[in-house]
């Protein structure tokens, strides 16, 4: 990904969650930078000089046997356009259909060669209504799946519910995604600098902004369901017992127990330095073969005499790995890795990440 | 020795060729550029999409992200011709007696000679349309296949199916064969007479460039470091055969062609700008344009057979002229 690549903000949410306000603060605020917004529908959004194109979302199976690899068909066609004319814009916001799933959009941007040579995908920001999401999460699958993609949330129309109930939904958005960045905001009232021109898909810079990336000391850090250090776990069930009542829980038919309802887990693993030759096609194979249900993968790795933190991220089946920076003298030299997705097989995956230590 | 009239121009080329003998340029920003005793511009619409000419080859065709068809003749003089509302033109097709077809979204239109439009629905996004030779029927590209519908009577459309993104469509200039180009690095064809499968893969990158031989016997392709030249002579098309590779370079990819219209030679465009003629026959090359400040986009031979209108994306066009 070159520099001069154009930055690519998707911007998910179901409808009523606050994307045209958003859209229209992005494009009407005065930040100095151009927009080219990609739409399905044409909305209330924009004034005359907007460069604003409209785009069916067509959803492209690639042909080579793996059922969760697609793109977005017309974004490659339209994303192709845009460059062709390149002074008219900074940066590239792509709004979803409320139903939509982010996967396709952001494969897009790793998958299609002539897409990836001149744009790079910045981040994917989840706008979420406060006072609709537990009601959201029980019925739709793709409502969690938002979240799961999500480098930033916005838990919006924090107005409209009490404090307690922020508490709960940020624990409910933490249980499914505990990595994203979450900003409450009001009338989707937020810094354009918390979601353009994030870098979060830059491996470099995604760890630069969250030094502690996975730490559990991290500030942002909640604990999810599956998280593997020494906590009460029960606390949550205490807490935040009133958050069940909006879900119904108890008659909630998902095929897992994780708390709030929700069917996308997180597994954390670490340990120490792993051997490049166990941890490369480990990562390969179980992304080969639990791509379908993985939806992000994130992880810094220590390989011995390797003077080098690795990083690797991947999206379903497509993984890419890199060299960051060095290792800091006062750095412990471990290797921690999440997985979100549906379905993980927990056991199987400490298991056999284990077997790749040195 | 083959001479260059260079073209300077801002913006990426999307298309060039000949309009009544005189090289036009058709720009990504809008513009029309005409090289017609001196350099001449019109701005067609507020960003030019795809573009093609009349097969009489009296006037450019093009279609915008205003969401309009229009039409450019030798003289220069625009005239608007179709409509699709607010998205933008994704493909634009000719055809025999002055027909013209447009598609956006999921809805292609075809307008025949007495200026009637006839509307086409898709269930897919349409990204590549094409007029059979005789132009009684009208190809569309899509999602899993394409559509062959009747232009100008109402018999029941023929699905053309094959897995996977398909983005533009030809026919052969025989009529019996549909070729289209996919998102994979791939060729796909139909043979019309049987509904038999081509595949044509093996490339490194997307084909975003083909062209018919003179006596339609060969079908020309860019993404590969060679021309890949297919065989369609035989009955069974290129099937069980290997293609000619043309014009070999290490380094650089084919990124346009155009063959000639009367020998089996074909005009080869490169990344680094570079233009080559090269004779199917030997593999006999010539240089025509060293090279450029970036990739040849655009290429068409006039109808003699002696100059080469060329484009790029970064906008160094010109016309080659053969003779010297």
């Amino acid at each position: 990904m070159s520099e001069h690549s154009i930055p690519v903000t998707v911007l998910t949410g179901y409808l009523g969650s606050g994307k045209t306000t958003l859209l229209n603060r992005i494009l009407s605020e005065d930040h100095g930078k151009r927009y080219a917004v990609i739409v399905n529908e044409f909305g209330e959004i924009g004034i005359d000089n907007d460069l604003i194109v409209e785009s069916d979302e067509e959803i492209y199976e690639m042909n080579n046997g793996c059922v969760c690899c697609t793109v977005r068909g017309d974004l490659v066609r339209v994303v192709e356009g845009l460059m062709r004319r390149p002074g008219r814009f900074d940066a590239i916001v792509v709004e979803t259909t409320g139903l939509a799933d982010p996967a396709p959009v952001a494969q897009t941007f790793f998958m299609d060669d002539d897409v990836r040579e001149k744009t790079r995908l910045d981040a994917v920001v989840a706008l979420v209504d406060a006072k609709h999401l537990p009601l959201r999460l029980k019925d739709s699958r793709e409502a969690e799946d938002q979240i799961a993609f999500a480098d930033v949330v916005l838990l919006n129309k924090t107005d409209l519910v009490s404090e307690d109930e922020l508490h709960a939904l940020e624990h409910t958005i933490r249980a499914i995604n505990p990595h994203a960045r979450i900003h409450r905001t009001e009338r989707s009232n937020i810094g354009l600098s918390e979601i353009l021109d994030r870098g979060a898909f830059d491996l470099q810079r995604a760890l630069e902004s969250d030094p502690h990336f996975l730490d559990h000391d991290h500030p942002d850090h909640a604990c999810g369901p599956d998280c593997d250090h020494d906590h009460d776990h029960h606390h949550h069930d205490h807490d935040h017992g009133h958050h069940h009542h909006h879900h119904g829980d108890g008659e909630h038919h998902h095929h897992h127990d994780g708390i709030h309802g929700t069917t996308i887990q997180s597994v954390s693993l670490r340990g120490g330095e792993v051997d490049p030759r166990k941890f490369m096609p480990w990562i390969q194979k179980i992304t080969q073969l639990d791509g379908p249900n993985i939806l992000r993968l994130k992880g810094i790795i220590a390989f011995p005499d390797d003077p080098q933190r690795y990083v690797v991220q991947g999206v379903h089946m497509i993984v890419e790995g890199d060299h960051e920076r060095a290792w800091k003298e006062s750095e412990k030299r471990e290797s921690r890795i999440v997985f979100i997705g549906r379905e993980l097989d927990r056991e199987k995956l400490e298991r056999t990440f284990a077997a790749c230590a040195v | 020795m083959p001479t260059v009239a260079p073209l300077d121009l801002d913006g990426y080329c999307l298309f060039a060729d000949f309009i009544d003998e005189t090289p036009v340029y058709a720009l990504a920003d809008g513009t029309v550029h005409r090289l017609d005793h001196g350099h001449q511009a019109v701005e067609m619409h507020d960003g030019i999409t795809c573009a093609t000419r009349t097969l009489d080859g009296k006037a450019l065709i093009t279609g915008g992200e205003d969401g309009l068809v229009r039409a450019l003749n030798g003289e220069g003089v625009a005239a608007e011709i179709g409509t699709a509302g607010r998205k933008w033109i994704a493909a634009v097709a000719t055809g025999p007696n002055g027909a013209v077809a447009w598609a956006a979204g999921k809805t292609a239109w075809a307008r025949l000679n007495d200026g009637a439009v006839k509307e086409f629905a898709e269930e897919r996004s349409i990204e590549g349309l094409a007029f059979a030779p005789k132009g009684l029927r009208l190809a569309t590209a899509r999602y899993n296949g394409g559509t062959l519908h009747w232009v100008a009577t109402s018999g029941k459309p023929v699905d053309l199916e094959w897995k996977g993104a398909h983005t533009s469509v030809m026919f052969s200039p025989d009529g019996k064969y549909v070729v289209t180009t996919m998102q994979e690095n791939a060729l796909h064809g139909w043979r019309l007479d049987d509904m038999k499968h081509m595949r044509m893969s093996g490339y490194p990158a997307k084909v975003k460039s083909w062209s018919w031989s003179a006596k339609g016997k060969w079908l020309a392709t860019s993404g590969a470091p060679a021309a890949i030249v297919w065989p369609f002579s035989g009955k069974d098309g290129p099937m069980g055969k290997a293609p000619l590779e043309l014009g070999t370079r290490g380094d650089q990819m084919v990124t346009a062609v155009a063959c000639h219209p009367q020998e089996d030679i074909v005009a080869v465009g490169y990344s680094d700008g570079m233009v080559l003629a090269v004779r199917f026959e030997d593999g006999k090359e010539v240089l025509l344009r060293r090279g450029g400040k970036g990739p040849v986009s655009a290429l068409a031979w006039d109808k003699d057979g002696y100059r080469v209108a060329f484009g790029s994306e970064a906008g160094d066009c010109g016309v080659i002229d053969i003779r010297g």
